[in-house]
């Protein structure tokens, strides 16, 4: 759990981050949206104290960040940025083992753990152990930069656009990965992203940061039904409102009994896919697989924001 | 290919006249008068060679480890104020004519090597140090950014990321100061210095053209050489920059 209290950043006159408290649970994922320049970055960096706070304190799990020398803070914590930051001159293996290394883990236990990171991020250890970075597709070396910052097995990983170099095809599946493997370890995720989708894909709660202040820190639903401020509102769309709200929620929470045409749908799609493959194909239903069928009126009611 | 091919040849023909330099009389006689002597015989080429580069080897080494040493002070945070100091200081470094050294220590430090090791010391710190420069504050800034974030201290960020990073950079800096101080050594030769411009210096004092030549051609040969495996280590020392898969 990570508690950020009354936490501020100036630079000279100017407030970088102005007095923004927020809380994350164990094992939650906040996304931190925001503008450029509306402090999101500079909130994150303080967390592992890459950047020191002019005021106000970070506790994770209880204790006080500025109680720990910032390196060993770090090793913490996982941290993976943009364009991945891989050492180009170190292997895959060797850019995996670096905290582990620094945290003196012996050699059998360092190769075992690069290995299954490799696997867990579905890289073949024996083909991609080896590898130098610049050998890897942008994809790849994404991912590799993941597994760098779970490698010590953090209770606490931070994320600053670290899907923001990648095409959108392998950013979904990225995001999905990241999803899954982070339900799998339990690790609490805080992650800095200027991408509304993303952040209602991946948050369980979203902060919206402009000019250095929190504007309103909640579940997705709620952001999107009920911002908090014209800024928070604009920073959705107006338009994408409904198919946001709609991404949230998977087939099997609007199943109804029935029968329809047509191939079934997975009953973990989400209504949006479901009603654009409504759309698309001019029906009023879909079959979903094991039983029952979605219908469009129901996806028509869940879109206006009510519950489905 | 044909660029390895030809200094392997330049290498076995140097190899060649360096250990009997007599075979090549007939080659170098149509270059001498009056029936003078055709090759350098009054010390030993080789013992000259080997004193020359000696010499390059020291005063480099030197250099190298005193303008690295500055180049990572100054761009620590704590040092960073003297970074225009230093850089002024280097320069002056090298705009310091090597002859101007030579006259001006001769008289504190007598004839012989140490004021030509003095001069390719002062003279060889600039490119190194420049370059060091270059190699430090131009690294990718996410690298350094994910090394600070991964929990390495300062001096394993200099040691396992920022020094392996720049060492191409700063290795092509020492190549240019080790083929200057090759080629300015022969200077020393003026103050008594035992390089191999005493054999050129001997041929422009009795007129004797083929001293000149062998002189100049032993110097220009290893020239090329110490750019080459230089070139090569640089190469190696960045394997990571290319594909080669």
């Amino acid at each position: 759990m990570i508690e950020i209290e009354h936490l501020t950043k100036r630079y000279g006159a100017l407030a970088a981050v102005d007095d923004v408290s927020l809380t994350v649970e164990r094992g939650q994922i906040a996304a931190l949206v925001g503008t450029s320049g509306s402090g999101k970055t500079t909130l994150l960096r303080m967390i592992n104290r890459l950047v020191e706070p002019t005021s106000g304190r970070v506790r994770i799990d209880g204790t006080d960040t500025a109680a720990l020398p910032p390196h060993l803070l770090r090793r913490r914590i996982g941290y993976a940025i943009q364009g991945h930051g891989l050492f180009p001159h170190r292997t895959v293996a060797q850019n995996i083992a670096t905290v582990p290394r620094l945290l003196g883990w012996d050699r059998a236990r360092i190769a075992a753990r690069v290995d299954e990171l490799l696997e867990l991020f579905q890289l073949p250890p024996a083909e991609f152990r080896d590898r130098m970075p610049h050998q890897l597709s942008g994809g790849q070396q994404q991912r590799v930069g993941v597994a760098r910052a779970l490698a010590a097995r953090p209770d606490l990983l931070l994320m600053d656009e670290p899907f923001g170099a990648l095409d959108p095809v392998i950013r979904a599946q990225a995001q999905t990965d990241l999803r899954r493997i982070q339900r799998e370890l339990g690790t609490t995720l805080v992650i800095v992203t200027h991408d509304m989708a993303e952040a209602i894909t991946l948050g369980d709660r979203i902060a919206v940061m402009e000019q250095g202040r929190l504007l309103q820190y909640a579940p997705p639903r709620e952001i999107l039904t009920a911002p908090a401020t014209p800024f928070v509102a604009r920073l959705i769309g107006r338009d994408e409102r409904p198919f946001h709200l709609l991404s949230l929620t998977c087939v099997a929470d609007l199943i109804q009994p029935g029968e329809a045409e047509g191939p079934p749908l997975a009953p973990g799609a989400s209504l949006r896919d479901a009603l654009s493959l409504c759309l698309w194909t001019g029906r009023a239903a879909l079959p979903v697989e094991g039983g029952g069928v979605v219908t469009l009126e129901a996806l028509r009611r869940a879109a206006e924001g009510r519950s489905p | 290919m044909t660029g390895r091919l030809a200094l392997g040849l330049a290498a076995i023909l140097l190899l060649a006249f360096l250990l009997s330099p007599e075979s090549f009389a007939p080659l170098l006689r149509p270059l001498t008068r009056n029936g003078a002597p055709p090759v350098y015989t009054q010390t030993s080429l080789l013992s000259l060679t080997f004193s020359h580069l000696g010499m390059v080897a020291g005063a480099v080494l030197a250099a190298s480890v005193l303008a690295v040493g500055f180049g990572v002070l100054v761009t620590r945070p704590f040092g960073r104020d003297f970074l225009p100091l230093a850089r002024t200081v280097a320069s002056v470094g090298q705009t310091f004519p090597p002859v101007a050294v030579l006259a001006l220590a001769v008289p504190v430090m007598g004839f012989g090597t140490g004021p030509t090791l003095l001069a390719l010391f002062l003279y060889g710190l600039l490119p190194i140090f420049e370059n060091t420069l270059a190699g430090l504050t131009n690294l990718p800034p996410q690298v350094i950014e994910a090394a600070r974030g991964m929990g390495m201290t300062p001096a394993q960020r200099l040691w396992r990321v920022e020094l392996p990073l720049a060492l191409p950079v700063i290795l092509s800096g020492v190549r240019l100061s080790a083929v200057i101080a090759l080629s300015t050594a022969t200077i020393g030769s003026t103050v008594a210095a035992r390089t191999l411009g005493e054999v050129i210096i001997a041929g422009l004092l009795s007129s004797n053209t083929a001293f000149v030549v062998q002189g100049g051609i032993v110097v220009g040969i290893l020239a090329l050489l110490i750019h080459a495996g230089f070139r090569w280590i640089e190469g190696r020392a960045a394997g990571w920059t290319r594909a080669r898969s």
